[in-house]
């Protein structure tokens, strides 16, 4: 065992590492396959669980105007708070994504994908002392999809026709075929609660590790241990503690001192700061969400593609990953899909920055005089940045971009999505067919590309209800290289998830479904003294 | 104003002169009411003209028209904002003020412990901060253009000149974090003791004590220094008195005036204004609950903290105002 493969070692004891990580790291260092699986069963085994303590979480993304009803839940803080306290009725595996079974024990779709049962899982109480029931389930659903709701799952949900209790099973019905529906149960919207949370939107009662104890709206939420938890394999510390501090420099503080365990949204640029304090360690974790300029593919003079073309040759992705991530993050390749959803179509050469390609292109778009880009710093961090040096790089290749740097407030409803040339951002989706369907789809409510593309539509509706999953894979390549050659997105990098935790924090899960080891960071951890 | 005082008989006009203290306050009252409803309306109107309603901020990209449809209707974001603004009117002048869009709590719950989350902070600044301040303005004039004098003008003077969230971090750095004797952050929560709150709010308390410092100090100085060279200063050093006690007894009474007004603008400045201090050292006040509900336009919330924000400020003006005109006799009995 050379000294990487000690180190790479160590940091599965200290939870910063999966398996495939452990596994890929290792055997480049030059060990075998089976080696390195036997060293990573020992270093995991090494941890058994503690159980007891506080912890406490100090998260940017909460505000006074947070609800504890799951149906609203936007923010970074809620969406924890969501997982903490709440089952869905599947979950992502950590490593792969795929659907697994949590409060639905398994699950079966017709052959046209467009009939699903479920078996719900029995004896299963929820906090009040309620035994769960397929009602409960049928009245959740209900309740996030019905004419009058509310709901931040709404979207992802229109599909459904009907939500019945057949015989004791939840069968579902869409209006036409979908393989990811379990996919889309676990989004977090979708807690089960008692009668769906009806009777009492705001209660907080569901079936997770922990009860909501207080909550009070931007300042802090308390959990104490659920004594009735289904589950076995979780739910390790006695109480946990979410405070927002939406200042990084407050959660960084609060971190060193020891007064959390627990902080999300490290910037980049202090992580070296940061660990060189000796009880912190660094978890980051590799996520699907992206930074973007995007283009409107209708507008002039973006209607042109070897425009596209010009200004995606012209920008440098690995300076980007290099200057706005500090390296933490990976370079994009124009389609907003990467290795962390099922059913990647690997092997799409990567675009990388060439000047004399972009001149090609921009010559051949007959375009003259500048283009115009806004940009803010809340498009997301660093993106003022980003665009100088976009700027730069397209300078090189004898394109002028003309920056315009728009205010913070409004962005959102005055130049995302309504100017022809922005920067923007957008987080993880459960599936490629969740995105694809909310972001490039023709009709799809934020294609903020107008996209329009009759061949890549239809692929979307086959690849949907397509049970074959070699089939699936192989028109996921196809989507993927009309959005990449023909698509209106710059795509220069995703973004990892970069938190930090206090050492004596043990058992993180490198999740890559989504931030905070996919928001269930406070039922999979332990304290150790 | 004579005119009608004397069309409208005696009456009137005595009761002016009889109590000249209780009228000058109803009048005070009166207009601070119309100010306030003035407030409510820019309020609104300038809610309004961001860009951006409830129901698409609030949702964010996973909105879809119709979850912001239902939003609207259900909040009736879809009447004219004129009828929307009657009826909210309507309901503060009942004292109800809602609830909130975003949360749907209750404004006034949510506001009455924001409010004596920041009321608890700044009575503390105060009470450490206005002795302080008056206490070394009267020493720096005891002291003038000598070394004391200059070190609390230096120190003071450093304090207001840094940004109040660097004062911030410097604390939090050697208090919290390197000698580790300080708590951070300052969240304070329901079922705190009284003696752990304290505690929990010292570094705030201390940063926001060494940015208002200064002002107030200097301007102590300054009125105290302005009555030094009146001849009943010197008078009173003629006569043998103590230089100490000649400016505490007879030049600080009569540079009162000047000195209350800056209190009074520095006390509301603790109160309303202390919305960085609020954020570094995650601090539940009133500053950040408002920032939040303008981010996502949750009007009732920002039409209340407004509201409260504004009668805070006039509430103290005015008591500036009348202390001023009590310390004064000149003004307490006009001719």
């Amino acid at each position: 065992m050379n000294d990487f493969t000690k180190y790479l070692a160590g940091r599965v004891t200290a939870g910063g590492m999966n398996r495939r990580e452990f596994m890929g790291r290792s055997v480049a260092a030059g060990l075998t396959l089976t080696a390195a699986g036997n060293l990573f069963a020992t270093s995991a085994a090494a941890q058994t669980p503690k159980k007891g303590g506080t912890l406490k979480l100090g998260l940017e993304g909460g505000a006074a105007t947070d609800s504890i009803d799951p149906a609203k839940a936007t923010s970074q803080v809620m969406f924890t708070a969501v997982r903490t306290w709440g089952d869905t009725l599947v979950e992502t595996h950590p490593e792969t994504r795929a659907p697994i079974p949590s409060l639905a024990e398994s699950w079966a779709p017709s052959p046209d994908a467009k009939t699903w049962t479920f078996k719900i899982r029995k004896g299963v109480q929820f906090h009040d002392g309620k035994e769960m029931t397929v009602d409960d389930v049928v009245a959740t659903l209900k309740r996030h999809s019905d004419a009058k709701t509310e709901s931040g799952a709404a979207g992802m949900l229109k599909s459904i026709t009907s939500i019945e209790n057949k015989s004791g099973d939840l069968v579902v019905t869409l209006d036409a075929g979908n393989a990811d529906l379990p996919a889309i149960f676990t989004d977090y919207h979708l807690v089960i609660q008692p009668n769906g949370g009806a009777d009492k939107p705001t209660a907080g009662v569901g079936t997770g590790a922990y009860k909501v104890k207080s909550f009070e709206p931007g300042v802090r939420m308390t959990f104490e241990k659920n004594p009735n938890d289904w589950r076995a394999d979780r739910g390790y510390v006695d109480s946990v503690e979410i405070i927002t501090m939406n200042d990084a420099t407050a959660r960084i503080a609060a971190l060193s001192s020891g007064q959390v365990q627990f902080i999300n949204r490290v910037d980049p640029k202090t992580v070296p700061l940061l660990t060189r304090a000796p009880t912190v360690q660094l978890l980051t974790t590799s996520g699907g969400g992206h930074y973007v300029f995007i283009m409107h593919c209708d507008k002039a003079p973006f209607d042109n593609n070897d425009l596209r073309m010009a200004l995606k040759y012209a920008i440098d992705r690995e300076e980007m990953v290099k200057r706005i991530l500090g390296g933490y993050g990976k370079v994009g390749n124009d389609f907003p899909i990467n290795d962390t959803y099922a059913l990647f179509p690997e092997g799409i050469e990567q675009r990388t920055y060439d000047p004399d390609k972009a001149k090609f292109h921009y010559q051949k778009s007959g375009h003259s005089g500048s283009v115009l880009l806004r940009t803010s710093e809340v498009a997301f961090p660093g993106a003022v940045d980003a665009s100088v040096l976009f700027q730069q790089s397209a300078k090189k290749a004898g394109i002028d971009i003309e920056i315009k740097r728009e205010p913070g407030d409004g962005y959102w409803s005055n130049v995302w999505n309504v100017q022809p040339f922005s920067a923007s951002y957008w987080g993880s989706r459960a599936t490629q067919d969740q995105f694809y369907s909310g972001a490039y789809l023709s009709t799809a409510d934020w294609n903020d590309t107008r996209f329009k593309n009759e061949t890549f539509d239809k692929l979307l509706i086959s690849a949907r209800g397509e049970l074959d999953e070699k089939k699936r894979r192989e028109m996921y390549r196809e989507m993927a290289m009309l959005v990449r050659d023909e698509g209106g997105t710059i795509l220069p990098m995703f973004n990892d998830f970069v938190n930090a935790g206090s050492k004596k924090l043990k058992g993180y899960v490198n999740d890559i479904g989504n931030d905070m080891s996919n928001g269930y960071v406070a039922t999979r951890v332990w304290l150790e003294a | 104003m004579s005119n009608s005082a004397e069309a409208g008989g005696t009456p009137a006009r005595s009761l002016r002169e009889r109590f000249p203290l209780l009228t000058l306050i109803f009048e005070r009252f009166l207009l601070s009411l119309l100010l306030l409803f003035a407030v409510s309306v820019l309020i609104f109107a300038g809610v309004e003209a961001l860009p951006g309603d409830f129901a698409s901020t609030y949702l964010g990209q996973s909105a879809t028209p119709e979850t912001i449809a239902n939003i609207r209707a259900e909040l009736g974001l879809d009447r004219p904002v004129v009828t929307r603004y009657f009826d909210w009117l309507g309901g503060v002048v009942q004292g109800d003020f809602g609830t909130s869009w975003a949360s749907r709590n209750s404004v006034s719950e949510q506001v009455g412990k924001r409010l004596g989350n920041s009321l608890f902070l700044a009575s503390f600044a105060a009470i450490i901060a206005v002795p302080l301040a008056i206490g070394l303005g009267m020493l720096s004039v005891h002291f003038r253009d000598r070394m004391p004098d200059k070190i609390i003008n230096v120190i003071s003077l450093a304090a207001i000149s840094l940004p109040e969230f660097f004062i911030g971090y410097l604390l939090i750095l050697y208090f919290a974090v390197n000698f580790g004797i300080a708590t951070f952050p300052a969240t304070v929560y329901e079922g705190m003791g009284f003696l752990e709150r304290i505690q929990t709010i010292a570094l705030p308390t201390a940063t926001l004590v060494l940015v208002v410092l200064a002002h107030m100090m200097r301007m102590t100085r300054a009125a105290i220094l302005s009555v030094m060279s009146s001849a009943y200063m010197e008078t009173a050093e003629l006569k043998g008195l103590s230089s100490w006690r000649a400016i505490v007894k007879h030049a600080a009474p009569n540079a009162l005036a000047p000195i209350i007004n800056v209190v009074a603008l520095n006390l509301a400045y603790l109160v309303v204004g202390v919305v960085v201090v609020e954020v570094v050292f995650v601090y539940p006040g009133m500053g950040q609950y408002m920032v939040d509900a303008v981010t996502v336009r949750d009007m009732p919330v920002v039409q209340a903290c407004g509201l409260i924000f504004a009668a805070v400020y006039i509430l103290l003006n005015m008591v500036a105002d009348i202390l001023a005109i009590v310390a004064n006799p000149r003004l307490r009995h006009p001719r």
